[in-house]
């Protein structure tokens, strides 16, 4: 895992947006370090001994906070958890206090996710701790672009010159904007493809190409990259129903036969099968989707140690 | 009596722009006179005092916030002499009994002169017309719903009507909350990159075009506030042309100096509603402005506690401070940088809102009434917590340095501001 006593020259990891291609490059060449730990019998390392990290989770999260977990005691961090619904901390104590107080404890490094975003940048401001955003609203999920930017590297060998396909609801998905962000900064090129009430307008300033017609979207692709639809924005009238929805955007073996040879499907998770993917799709020969899982707590080890290593 | 020597007076509605000294006599501008005191003006600018036709001074309800008292001591500090106070508070100015209290309390603080606007409906419910004319009886010079759209047509309808009787303005604050739900800054670029809930244009131009359509059927008299985008600009333009009721409008000091690219750092004191929008739609309301579409230039004022903005951006309220930075801002960032003429910009500070809400202020000639701000244009200030006089410090200004001091404010041809300092109008020097 030594690589050669580089560091991120930064204090937080708050989004794919602020970090530079060379930036991502090292944290990409870092966590296939830590691939190797993790391949180890023993698959632990004493780099962090001494140091402590917070995971302050504000919204329901499994496989982040456990991935986070994972990543931090291999590297022999020293971990607390708070968890907190939103509506707790609308009632009573702030998020600045929160965070401050658990700063008094001493603590190194921490972890956010909230509903809000730019609630981590809003910390990152005002406390000394580093701060690595686990996700914020609908904006940036950086740890989980990476991830996925370290399965496609592996799987294709480059970044560089691929064809992306992102389906599903691009309005509300932090995934789809760091994705997008990360994709677009090593030179991959992406399409975005769902319903139009689930796609901003001003989606092209992100600079990827709109297609509403899935078959017609995934015909050149290398890789399509599914979201989890999740089921309150039909409440809110977003789309008429899931019936509907699975009709035009459900991944099926059936329509991947418009795709490319050897094309790639990759998920965030947690998957509806049946609505935006099918079973056959999820476990078939083209899913990388529990690689992503795997890679998501060498991705995270990465960051923290190259964030740590600067703090020390 | 007071003799202001070798300022430079101006005063673009009379097409005044000389050196000079005046005199005041009895509360009056002079031209000639006698002074026990005299304001040393070389190298300063005379304005008409500005007047604002919207602040929100809190009182009563949120005195943590803002009091009357601040908010005028802010008000003359940044050179208003007059401010209408919006009539959002707890309880609401839906009476004469809390419209009595606003003016009283604006008399007893004795800077700016305070004028109530009523609600356009009881307890801002939006479900029945408040009693206007009580309310007039009580000072109130226009009636609003603000903070507030009134979101049905039917009783938009009925207080453009009623309102006629009386010659006052129904001041709408244009916000289809069904287009704007959830929404907290401009749906555009930045929201979609940030991932946060919009505000499209169209939840404000549909309701400036609603009203027009309703005051032009009923031949009432609409005043569309704080109009922010493009799009309604239009609407107005082409809603006058029918000539049957009266349009008029205003814009904030902050959307014709700010866009939607400052809310990239999370910063609560660029949330505000309407939000700031495109650089094109700031483009329009300055074009507006040097065109005779926009009546008027307004604070918007909101003070907010300090531990109610220092949140997670979608958790803190809508609002900013802005008596005292409305005019050195504008300055700063239009006239100096060639967007702005300053005439424009001191008529629709001063003599266009007087005239449009009907305030006998805003000039200067001989026998007027003698409201009256000295600005340095070349002196530098900077906006800091301490610096702000008001009771709330969320500006979008913090830390910056604008130029165009006020030196010296005079309200009733009394000094009530100079150079740091207050007095009270009613312990004034008496002229």
């Amino acid at each position: 895992m030594d690589n050669g006593g580089r560091s991120l020259n930064r204090k937080d990891l708050l989004g794919i947006e602020e970090l530079s291609r060379e930036e991502i490059e090292l944290i990409l060449e870092q966590a296939e370090g830590m691939k190797e730990i993790l391949e180890r019998p023993v698959r632990k390392v004493p780099a962090l001994q001494g140091f402590t990290i917070a995971n302050l989770f504000f919204e329901p999260s499994t496989r982040t906070l456990n991935s986070f977990l994972l990543a931090e005691r291999r590297l022999s961090a020293d971990t607390v958890n708070v968890s907190a619904s939103s509506s707790s901390v609308l009632k009573g104590e702030t998020l600045l206090d929160t965070a401050k107080n658990i700063e008094a404890m001493k603590v190194d490094m921490v972890v956010l996710r909230h509903s809000c975003p730019g609630a981590p940048h809003f910390l990152a401001k005002r406390i000394d701790a580093s701060v690595i955003n686990a996700g914020d609203g609908s904006h940036e999920h950086p740890t989980q672009a990476l991830l996925d930017l370290l399965t496609i590297k592996e799987k294709f060998g480059k970044i560089d010159g691929l064809k992306v396909l992102i389906v599903g609801d691009i309005m509300h998905s932090r995934v789809a904007r760091s994705d997008i962000l990360g994709l677009r900064k090593m030179g991959a090129w992406v399409r975005v493809c769902g319903p139009p009430t689930l796609i901003p307008l001003w989606i092209d300033e992100l600079g990827v190409e709109v297609e509403y017609n899935l078959d017609r979207a995934m015909r050149d692709v290398d890789i399509i990259y599914v979201l989890r639809i999740q089921k309150e924005r039909q409440k809110k009238g977003l789309f008429p129903s899931i019936r509907e929805y699975v009709k035009y955007f459900c991944i099926t073996p059936e329509r991947l036969r418009q795709a490319k040879e050897g094309v790639v499907i990759m998920h965030p998770g947690p998957m509806n099968r049946g609505v935006e993917i099918s079973p056959e799709v999820a476990d078939g020969p083209w899913s990388v989707i529990l690689d992503q899982v795997t890679n998501g707590v060498a991705i995270r080890m990465a960051i923290i140690y190259l964030l740590a290593r600067r703090r020390r | 009596m007071i003799k202001i020597k070798g300022g430079r007076l101006f005063d673009p509605k009379n097409g005044i722009d000389e050196e000079g000294d005046i005199y005041i006599v009895d509360g009056k501008v002079r031209k000639e006179g006698a002074a026990e005191i005299e304001i040393d003006a070389a190298g300063l600018y005379v304005f008409p005092g500005f007047v604002d036709l919207h602040a929100h001074l809190r009182e009563p309800g949120r005195e943590d916030e803002e009091t009357i008292e601040t908010g005028s001591r802010a008000a003359v500090k940044g050179g208003f002499t007059s401010v209408c106070a919006m009539p959002n508070t707890e309880p609401p100015v839906d009476n004469q009994g809390v419209a009595r209290f606003v003016k009283e309390k604006g008399e007893k603080a004795g800077y700016a002169r305070i004028f109530p606007i009523g609600t356009i409906t009881k307890g801002r419910k939006g479900e029945e017309i408040s009693e206007f004319g009580d309310l007039i009886e009580g000072g109130c010079v226009g009636v609003s719903d603000d903070g507030d759209c009134v979101r049905r047509s039917d009783i938009i309808r009925r207080a453009l009507e009623y309102a006629k009787m009386f010659n006052i303005p129904v001041i709408e604050h244009p916000e289809d909350t069904y287009l704007s739900e959830g929404g907290q800054i401009n749906e555009g670029r930045i929201s979609t990159i940030l991932g946060m809930g919009g505000i499209p244009s169209i939840s404000e131009s549909i309701i400036v075009a609603r009203d027009i359509e309703i005051a032009n059927f009923v031949g009432g008299w609409i005043h569309l506030t704080h109009i922010s985008v493009k799009d309604s600009l239009e609407k107005i333009i082409e809603g006058r042309k029918k000539q049957r009721g009266k349009i008029t409008c205003d814009v904030t000091a902050h959307h014709l100096v700010l866009t939607e690219d400052k809310v990239k750092e999370f910063n609560s004191n660029f949330k505000m509603k309407p939000p700031l929008r495109s650089e094109e739609d700031r483009r329009a309301l300055v074009w507006g402005l040097r065109n005779g579409v926009i009546d008027a230039i307004i604070t918007d004022h909101a003070p907010h506690a300090f531990f109610e903005k220092e949140l997670e951006f979608d958790l803190a309220p809508f609002g900013v401070v802005g008596l005292e930075t409305a005019f050195s801002s504008l300055y700063t960032y239009l006239v100096e940088k060639g967007e702005l003429e300053l005439a424009t910009l001191v008529m629709y500070l001063s003599s266009s809102p007087a005239l449009l809400f009907s305030l006998p202020y805003g000039e200067i000639r001989d026998g007027g009434i003698a409201d009256l701000v000295l600005v340095d244009l070349k002196g530098e200030w900077e906006v800091r917590e301490d610096t702000l006089a008001s009771k709330s410090k969320n500006s979008p200004y913090l830390g910056e340095k604008l130029r165009g001091v006020v030196v010296c404010t005079i309200v009733d041809g009394r000094i009530v501001y100079r150079e740091g300092e207050w007095r009270r109008r009613n312990e004034g020097i008496s002229s």
